[in-house]
């Protein structure tokens, strides 16, 4: 393999030898000296009021060091940190808390208090020594329910549990809608449930926090998606300068956006070690992690929309509910309103969108990013709606779609929500996937079946969705990204990138960038990251945004010291810089090919410095930063094939095909594998994944028992393909892959659901149980 | 965080040692075969036993062999084991193909036919299967070794004839007559893989191609591993075919106290017993 071709090219990940034979390093695999561990005492109700705590037994536990409530924490532990408070409520302190519940829990594992002991099984039994007295509550766990005027309140001081209420004036879109209707068209409208779903990562949250006393430095080792967001928000909430906090990230097993947060965890593990003066661990376990880390989605969707006979969307209209839970974490309060609302438009020319949006505090674990965040959504809803436009005209659901498409030459083109998409040919991936799976052949087949009484059901799915965040002024820091890339003496290129991959494949896909540009083996180079203390100011990975936005700033790195080289290896040459080519890791005299020094020679130069000539600095070392000016819009059609067991309602994939655009492919196996994994999570959400919640705010999904993931042996084998429409937003020209396969495969899932039964709409997850009794309901009807 | 209580461990060396300690901890002890069912309760804590009784060790508890004419199975046998027998896929094939639907390979290589059976879970397959095959299970104490039948072994959730001193050592089985054909039939809990509701049929036919004798047993739907009585009286004598299989089918939930949970409701559980043992029946039917 020439080593101009890494680029695009499908090798394995560098990864995975270490991640298959267990020689990567997680957080609960570090042993430090005198370490301490911490259990967390968890509430046991939905809400509750706390009327008395006492921890003495407990504290005389042998083996037990300290044991901490919220009265511990009084200035000493700040506010668990909330990236963009929204008006008029939260700014104003309303779903704002401390790292341990203070007078009332308002959720199942609410933290209440800590116990830190010398191991993990004297932690756990003390927990049962502390003696708490609550008082429990009535619960608010239904959304809608919760925003009535007699709800129980979180927030009683608000006197509502509604954090936020956009309601614009809907005059415009009910013109449409009434212009619509006068002229013969049609108007259809369903109620969509996004139903809350655990991240389930497979390696829980982790921390081991080591306050160095003599240094005042606190060393934190967590289970993260963003070591230094961590490290800024944790000193503030902790009182502690920023240089004052070194955050590392080891080996993460896992993260789907619900390790995009500052945990209370992280601060109390902090706390503790600075309080005892030794290093103390805290792991999570999986009914933790099912009840206390955030989970994704809950969200009630009112859709409208309105077509003419023809089949063209005139307008939409949605109403949001989003469920934030009990309280705000990093970016609870703005999913739906960032990510979903503008995101309504779909890959279609709607010339009028009208949304609404609430937000509403329940007692249940708190919401937040879950691979998507927000965007599967507004897919979810787009997707739904245009099948009902579908139905409703007696249109194949392909050719509605393909009849209100975007088109390639509309690019860059603002859609009515205000979102400026970048470029795509949406019609391009949608063909693709109807020829592979031979469409039309395939709805024939569909009619035989029915005729013989087969329930089969096809669901298409067009999705778009916004990567690459982002420009200025998106949040309240800035979402660059940044590299910091130093050619040692041999040539070795030693890449630290501010982004924090976890398992996305970066220390591949940049390497595989590096070699490209300057024309070296892989081999010699080595991209490190996850460490505050070596890697320059970065926002982390999640959103697909890492390759986009932190691929650009390695990129840059590589053409700003590539420069430097050149200036180097003129002076080498006796030439003028601007004379210098770089070609096939050789930098020559242009027109003299001959003359030419390597790569490493120019390393070499560089780094010895001796036989540079004066004037060059020696070293060869960047740090650049990255700020995108525009958003990357990626894009697919995902196509599912369900055959349902008529007597006990079981659903069966028996074909998925799945065509995605994500801009220029660095490593197609790489995005292969993100495309399979988030089709699984998306299928895991259409048919088996659920949180519930009692009417009392019981959680009855703590355990895998009961919380259902998707498995291997469910999926039939993916027909995977894709289109490559570049975008102008970088210089790579790629666009994001982590989230699409997850956004595009509810809607088919659900669609194909529907199609089989015949029926408008079905909410998820597409149990066996609900889909037996709408054939029951079916039959008896005949 | 789920670890286990304090607990006192022991490991048995033999049946004997075993027993040794059952009567020295009485109600405290808690046997531990391939802990699959009882580690994760003491993690949540909802099983806080003083005393393990580990009897991994004992390696001639785990055997499946041919004795004269019953088959026989140790009690420490794993799932994988029972899996993959070829004695038993040629003696008793309702066994290898219900142990090849329980839990994951993992689960299987732990997971044991005594352990299951002994912590009597109605959702489980295996008690259900046992019952069908009109097994005997074998179990010994410092008195006496005695069999029970499974129809008088299983009492209901969690709830065995077990006596405090007394361990399960094996089961045993009669070879199938001629004519005779076994399936188990399972609609899975997508999150534990726990049957919803299951069926274990197995149907002998007479030479006119009557149906001579059946045993159907119900998993799953019901609080108890529970025999359907009312499916079996409707089967036998008849000459099988879709309608009487159907009509026989619709006894499955009689007299079941049907669970109903966010895995399934009551209702659904009673049709979905009922699909099961249709299906059931009729494979067992087509392998005769």
């Amino acid at each position: 393999m020439g080593i101009a071709a890494m680029v695009g090219t499908p090798i394995k990940r560098r990864e995975d030898p270490r991640l298959i034979t267990g020689q990567a390093t997680y957080v609960d695999d570090l042993k430090l000296t005198g370490m301490l561990y911490m259990a967390v005492l968890r509430s046991p109700y939905g809400h509750a009021r706390i009327l008395d705590i006492n921890v003495d037994t407990a504290l005389q536990h042998p083996g037990v060091r300290a044991v901490f409530t919220a009265q511990d924490l009084k200035n000493s532990v700040g506010n668990i940190p909330i990236a963009a408070p929204l008006p008029p409520h939260i700014t104003n302190g309303m779903g704002r808390r401390g790292a341990l519940a203070e007078g009332k829990v308002r959720f199942y594992g609410d933290p209440v208090a800590i116990v830190v002991a010398e191991n993990r099984y004297i932690a756990r039994d003390a927990l049962d020594l502390i003696e708490i007295d609550y008082e429990p509550l009535p619960a608010a766990i239904d959304i809608e329910k919760a925003m009535q005027p007699d709800a129980p309140l979180l927030y009683e001081e608000f006197g509502t549990n509604v954090a936020v209420v956009m309601h614009p004036e809907t005059d415009e879109i009910d013109k449409v809608f009434a212009d619509t209707l006068a002229n013969g068209g049609v108007v259809v409208k369903d109620r969509f449930m996004n139903q809350r779903l655990a991240p389930s990562p497979m390696e829980t949250r982790g921390v081991v926090a080591d306050y160095r006393r003599g240094d005042k430095i606190l060393n934190l080792w967590s289970s993260s998606q963003i070591p230094h967001l961590l490290r800024n928000y944790l000193a503030e909430q902790l009182g502690l300068a920023q240089h004052q906090v070194r955050v590392v990230v080891p080996e993460v097993g896992g993260g789907f956006g619900c390790k995009l947060n500052i945990y209370a965890e992280e601060a109390l593990a902090a706390f503790s070690s600075m309080k005892l003066g030794q290093p103390v661990k805290w792991i999570e376990d999986r009914d933790e992690n099912l009840a206390a880390t955030i989970h994704g989605r809950d969200q009630v969707n009112y859709v409208e929309a309105a077509a003419t006979k023809d089949g063209k969307v005139t307008g939409l209209k949605v109403h949001v509910i989003s469920d934030l839970g009990a309280h705000c974490q990093f970016f609870t309060d703005v999913i739906a309103i960032a990510f979903t609302l503008p995101m309504l438009s779909g890959c279609y020319d709607i010339p009028h969108i009208y949304s609404s949006c609430d937000t509403v505090f329940t007692n249940k674990a708190p919401t937040d990013a879950y691979r998507g965040a927000g965007r599967p959504e507004a897919c979810y809803i787009i997707e739904r709606a245009m099948d009902l436009v579908a139905r409703e005209l007696k249109r194949d659901p392909a050719e509605i779609r393909r009849l209100n498409f975007l088109q390639p030459e509309q690019f860059p083109h603002k859609v009515a929500t205000g979102a400026l998409y970048d470029s795509g040919n949406y019609a391009g991936a949608l063909d693709k996937a109807m020829e592979i799976i031979d469409y039309q052949k395939l709805r024939q087949e569909q009619k035989r079946k029915r005729a013989n009484g087969e329930l089969m059901g096809i669901g298409v799915s067009s999705y778009v969705e916004i990567c690459g965040i982002g420009p200025k002024g998106t949040a309240p820091f800035g979402l660059y990204e940044s590299a910091r890339m130093r050619i040692e003496q041999s040539g070795t290129v030693i890449v630290y990138t501010g982004s924090s991959p976890h398992g996305q494949g970066e220390e591949t896909t940049f390497a595989q960038l590096v070699s490209a540009e300057f024309g070296i083996p892989i081999e010699q180079i080595q991209v490190l990251h996850g460490d505050t203390s070596s890697t320059p100011e970065g926002r982390g990975t999640y959103g697909s945004r890492t390759t986009a936005v932190g691929g650009t700033a390695v990129f840059q790195a590589t053409q700003r010291l590539k420069e430097k080289m050149k200036t180097i290896a003129a002076s080498m040459l006796e030439a003028s810089a601007t004379d210098i080519t770089f070609e096939d890791g050789k930098f020559a005299v242009a027109g003299s090919p001959q003359k030419s020094v390597t790569f490493e020679e120019v390393a070499a130069t560089a780094n010895t410095s001796n036989e540079l000539a004066p004037g060059i600095e020696p070293g060869l070392e960047t740090t650049v930063f990255f700020e995108p000016e525009a958003c990357t819009f990626p894009f697919g059609t995902h196509i599912c094939v369900v055959e349902i067991d008529k007597e006990t309602g079981e659903p069966h994939i028996t074909r998925y095909i799945a065509v995605d655009d994500c801009g220029r492919q660095l490593n197609p196996l790489l995005v292969a594998g993100q495309v399979h994994g988030g089709i699984v999570q998306g299928v895991g959400q259409a048919l088996y994944e659920e949180v519930i919640y009692a009417d009392d705010g019981q959680l009855l999904t703590n355990t895998f028992m009961d919380y259902a993931m998707p498995i291997a042996s469910e999926f039939p084998v993916f027909e995977l393909d894709h289109t490559v429409t570049p975008t102008d937003v970088n210089p790579l020209g790629v666009k994001g892959v982590g989230e699409a396969g997850t956004i595009g495969a509810t809607p088919a899932v659900s669609a194909a659901i529907a199609d089989a039964l015949e029926v408008a709409h079905l909410n998820m997850p597409h149990k066996a149980e609900k889909i037996w009794q709408i054939i029951q309901q079916k039959r008896q009807a005949k | 965080m789920s670890v286990p209580a304090p607990f006192d461990y022991h490991r048995a060396q033999s049946v004997d040692d075993a027993l040794s300690l059952l009567q020295q901890f009485g109600d405290e002890a808690k046997i531990l075969a391939g802990g699959h069912s009882l580690l994760p309760a003491m993690k949540l804590r909802l099983a806080q036993p003083e005393h393990i009784i580990d009897i991994g060790a004992i390696a001639a508890l785990s055997f499946i062999r041919k004795d004269h004419s019953k088959i026989v199975i140790g009690a420490l046998t794993p799932y994988t084991h029972i899996e993959r027998s070829d004695l038993l896929r040629k003696e008793l094939p309702i066994l290898p193909e219900t142990a090849s639907t329980i839990g994951d390979q993992q689960v299987r290589n732990r997971g044991t036919l005594g352990g299951s059976l002994a912590h009597s879970d109605p959702a489980s397959d295996m008690p259900g299967v046992i019952m069908a095959l009109n097994g005997e299970i074998v179990v010994r104490s410092p008195r006496a070794e005695r069999t029970i039948t499974a129809d008088d072994f299983f009492l209901g959730t969690f709830t065995t004839a077990l006596e405090p001193d007394e361990i399960l050592t094996e089961i045993r089985f009669a070879t199938l007559p001629v004519h005779t054909g076994t399936a188990y039939e399972k609609l899975m809990n997508k999150a534990s893989h726990y049957a919803i509701a299951g069926c274990a049929a197995v149907i002998t036919l007479d030479s006119k191609q009557q149906c001579k004798a059946a045993s159907i047993t119900i998993t799953g739907a019901a609080t108890q591993t529970s025999r359907a009585t009312a499916v079996e009286k409707a089967l036998v004598g008849q000459k099988l075919d879709t309608d009487n299989i159907q009509s026989a089918a619709n006894h499955a939930a009689d007299d079941l106290e049907l669970i109903s949970d966010i895995h399934g409701s009551e209702d659904y559980r009673r049709q979905m017993a009922i699909v099961v043992t249709r299906r059931a029946i009729t494979n067992a039917l087509k392998r005769v």
